[in-house]
């Protein structure tokens, strides 16, 4: 072999990369949702697979129905898994029992309305699984509410056929979640002492009512961790935001138990470690420098524990990341790292003649 | 913040899982023997090219003066060999453009007869540092670890400034190459006693080795070495790219960091790499001057990987013939595959800053289409500098060159960091490139314009002048004129009162 005639193409550094691409990183993401799913999928029934199913194929025709109008090849960009991952996300957070059209409506928002038409992956504002969950519940507060008690998981054609709207579902099968349940009860006057939560609204090992994303928390947790492990997340999100919560809620439930929720309850409800690990961390919607992910996981823990305590929905995960998404080009901006040899500023050091050590 | 970063204490930057250093670094130092011919260009250097004083058809022998400095910021250039010069014009410049620069070729005659080298000295210590300058700068020694500013003006700098620490960068942080490595295993005794003149040179009180942690044996060798020198310390540093950046290895050895814009020498430092001080001690102990290096010889096409001694100025086709190639090369690279330049053949020259030649397989360089910015902040960890490469990149993406300045382009090192890590496979640096021609470009283009304006506007201010000087000297005459007719009418007035 001689290097005689040889004729090269030439292209600016680096000639080499770290193997990492999207597509890999957002299968990673995938992958640790996966025991989460099929632990729902096991304590809900089919009804939760038949749900999951369709939430990410609408998710996936409407981002590829936006990319074709937008005359570009989507095959190649479906690929990059990103309205997988959003559909998934989505599927996590609706009630297990939902009817299809909640899948279609809420998959096709979130890619269309929530991701393409900001100009698709990377330019989004809000986080669309999200968005689309606060979509859902503000026009279907009736379907988006309807948590059903894990008991008696139905077989495949059955569960398709509740899904599909063809059976009926017996009024004793469903509960509110343990949030909603304290919502009610301090709204009725009754104090959290003196509540009387159902069995099934709480629960360590999960079999409780809520979603995917709710009733499997320790998955959940688990999967974190893994994406912690990989490196594909920092701490610095999910810590914050979690502390967010915690810290609050015990100083609440220190002060005043009739009226605060403890802090483990806190986290082992609602969409915490979902939003934690999973929701609040997307790359697109989430600040660039560490400093400014702890200020924006902080945002979201406090707010999601002002939503939970003083507003008027039981839950606020959803909410609160969409606040501080708003608010993360504002953090961006606030928040950057110091350049070597500058002040925080942006002014060039000041020199200091240093006397040898 | 990783475990590896916390307990190094190293935030920035990156860790190749494999920085493919081994085996190559392992074989032992081979010496090339002479090719047919040299290309030894003029420009090698930082500052002014240096200035033909041969002429075609005359005889060189080794180290013979064969091109002059020109200037201050400058640096000669020697014979590598004995032969005799075939042509002296325009080769292609390692460069990705492919364009030409001049050389002087010379067609070895395979003798390799010695001509009279610099005057050696025994005891350098009891020159002057000017003299030691001089001497440096006669050698033709110029930075080795690729920057290739003249090391003769950096050491007159560093006494006018009084700098008490010399940094020697033994970091060698690029992966796949090893030739300071190799340097330092072999010629450990070398680069200290290199390290002493030059400390003599500058006024330094003191040194600080950095060598990275993945070459024990190096920093075994040079510890050896510096034994019985106080002033001279071994210091391991983590392996880490860009360890080797003279600013990221200032900050690592002293604590301190190097104001923006500003060099080394103000805050009382000076970087200098341990194949320079090598061949500072070859130029002034022994009288060599500067016409051969360690030269890596690496990557997936490479037969056999390792560090060659070769002449300044041997064309890469005939280094490579050497080692023997495995595959034809999907890419020629100059450098390490993170800084390195990309060349577009093999028929370009070695310079004296040239410590590597790769030759890549397409698996090895991994071509992947960019995709849309994820957001993910893999290039703000990785920055060595704190910069945000995504909203830099963002910014000359949309043409907008005076925000990626005012958030810190000229900070960039160019380093590749954030290319090297992005998951979407952005070409930011390229981009990076871009934006600095444009703005460089861009300030050229002003100054140029303002001279313009400045020659207008004196253009105006003559012909202003000049038309009031010609209206004053108008109105000068015509009371002159006016004057002398009043005298005249008042003579005759007179006249013919005298007569009435």
């Amino acid at each position: 072999m001689s290097a005689q005639g040889m004729i090269l193409q030439t292209v600016a550094s680096p000639h080499a990369r770290a193997g990492e691409s999207v597509s890999v990183v957002m299968l990673k993401v995938v992958a640790t949702l996966v025991p989460a799913t099929v632990y729902g999928f096991w304590l809900f029934g089919s009804p939760a697979f038949w749900l999951w199913l369709i939430t990410i194929a609408a998710a996936l025709v409407g981002e590829a129905v936006c990319l074709r109008w937008a005359g570009r090849d989507p095959l190649p960009l479906l690929k990059d898994g990103s309205a997988l991952l959003t559909g998934w996300l989505l599927a996590l957070s609706l009630p297990p029992w939902a009817p299809w059209w909640i899948g279609v409506v809420g998959g096709l928002f979130a890619t269309t309305l929530g991701k393409q038409v900001f100009g698709g992956l990377g330019n989004n504002l809000f986080n669309p699984a999200m968005i689309a969950r606060i979509a859902l519940l503000v026009s279907f507060p009736v379907q988006m509410t309807y948590w059903v008690v894990p008991a008696g998981a139905p077989g495949l054609f059955d569960g398709l056929l509740i899904t599909l709207g063809q059976m009926p579902v017996p009024d004793a099968m469903s509960s509110a979640t343990l949030l909603g349940h304290a919502k009610t009860d301090l709204a009725r006057g009754v104090d959290l002492l003196h509540t009387e939560l159902p069995g099934h609204a709480f629960n360590w090992v999960g079999a409780r009512v809520g979603s995917l994303g709710e009733t499997s928390t320790w998955l959940i947790a688990a999967g974190g961790v893994a994406l912690l492990a990989m490196r594909i997340i920092t701490w610095h999100v999910p810590v914050a935001m979690l502390a967010a919560i915690a810290i609050p809620a015990a100083i609440g439930h220190a002060a005043d138990p009739a009226r605060y929720i403890d802090w483990t309850t806190h986290l082992m409800s609602g969409g915490a470690m979902l939003g934690a690990f999973f929701i609040a961390t997307d790359y697109v919607t989430s600040p660039s420098t560490r400093a400014g992910q702890v200020v924006f996981g902080l945002g979201c823990g406090l707010l999601t524990w002002v939503i939970r305590t003083y507003g008027g929905y039981p839950e606020g995960v959803a909410f609160a990341v969409l606040l501080m998404n708003a608010l993360t080009p504002a953090i961006d901006r606030l928040i950057k790292p110091r350049v070597y040899g500058r002040t925080f500023g942006g002014k060039p050091a000041p020199l200091q003649k240093g006397k040898s050590k | 913040m990783g475990l590896r970063e916390l307990l190094n204490g190293v935030r920035w930057g990156v860790h190749p899982h494999d920085d493919h250093k081994r085996p190559a670094a392992d074989v032992p130092l081979r010496v090339m023997p002479l090719p047919e011919r040299l290309c030894v260009p003029l420009l090698q250097h930082v500052g002014a090219p240096a200035l033909p004083v041969v002429a075609v058809g005359e005889r060189v022998l080794r180290g013979q003066l064969i091109a002059a400095a020109q200037g201050s910021v400058s640096a000669p250039v020697h014979a590598p060999s004995s032969g005799v010069i075939s042509a002296i014009g325009e080769v292609t410049a390692p460069h990705p453009s492919g364009l030409p620069f001049a050389a002087i070729t010379i067609a070895l005659d395979g003798k390799d007869e010695a001509g009279d080298a610099l005057a050696p000295h025994a005891d350098p210590f009891s020159l002057s540092p000017a003299e030691v300058s001089q001497r440096i700068a006669d050698a033709g020694i110029v930075g080795l670890g690729g920057a290739t500013f003249p090391s003769a003006p950096k050491a007159q700098l560093g006494l006018k400034l009084a700098v008490h620490t010399l940094i020697i960068n033994g970091g060698e942080c690029e992966p796949y190459l090893s030739s300071d490595d190799s340097l330092m295993r072999v010629r450990a005794d070398e680069v200290i006693d290199g390290v002493r003149i030059l400390m003599h040179a500058t006024g330094a009180t003191k040194a600080l080795v950095g060598i990275e942690d993945n070459k024990p044996e190096a920093t075994a060798a040079m510890r050896r070495a510096a034994e019985g020198f106080a002033a001279i310390e071994i210091r391991p540093v983590p392996a880490r790219y860009p360890m080797g950046s003279d600013r990221q290895l200032v900050q690592v050895l002293t604590g301190k960091e190097v104001p923006s814009g500003a060099r080394t020498a103000s805050i009382g430092v000076l970087v200098n790499n341990v194949s320079t001080c090598a061949a500072i001690h070859r130029a002034v102990r022994a009288g060599e001057p500067l016409y051969r290096r360690i030269v890596t010889v690496n990557g997936g096409a490479v037969a056999q990987p390792g560090n060659v001694l070769a002449p300044i100025g041997v064309l890469i086709e005939d280094l490579l013939a050497f080692v023997g190639l495995k595959e034809a090369p999907a890419r020629l690279v100059m450098g390490g595959p993170m800084m390195g330049i990309a060349l577009p053949h093999a028929q370009v020259p070695t310079v004296k800053g040239c410590g590597g030649i790769l030759a890549l397989t397409a698996n090895e360089i991994t071509d992947v289409a960019p995709s849309a910015c994820i957001r993910c902040g893999s290039c703000v960890k990785a920055c060595p500098m704190g910069l945000l490469p995504l909203e830099l990149s963002a910014h000359i993406q949309a043409g907008e060159y005076d925000k990626a300045e005012a958030k810190g382009l000229d900070d960039c090192l160019a380093c590749g960091c954030c290319a090297y890590v992005c998951p979407s496979h952005v070409p930011l640096v390229q981009s990076f490139y871009h934006a600095k021609g444009e703005v460089w470009k861009r300030a050229q283009q002003k100054k140029r314009t303002e001279f313009t304006k400045g020659l207008a506007q004196a253009r105006t201010a003559r012909l202003e002048r000049e038309a009031r000087e010609r209206a004053e000297a108008a109105a000068r005459r015509k009371a002159e004129r006016a004057a002398q007719q009043a005298a005249a009418a008042a003579s005759a007035n007179t006249a013919g009162g005298a007569s009435a």
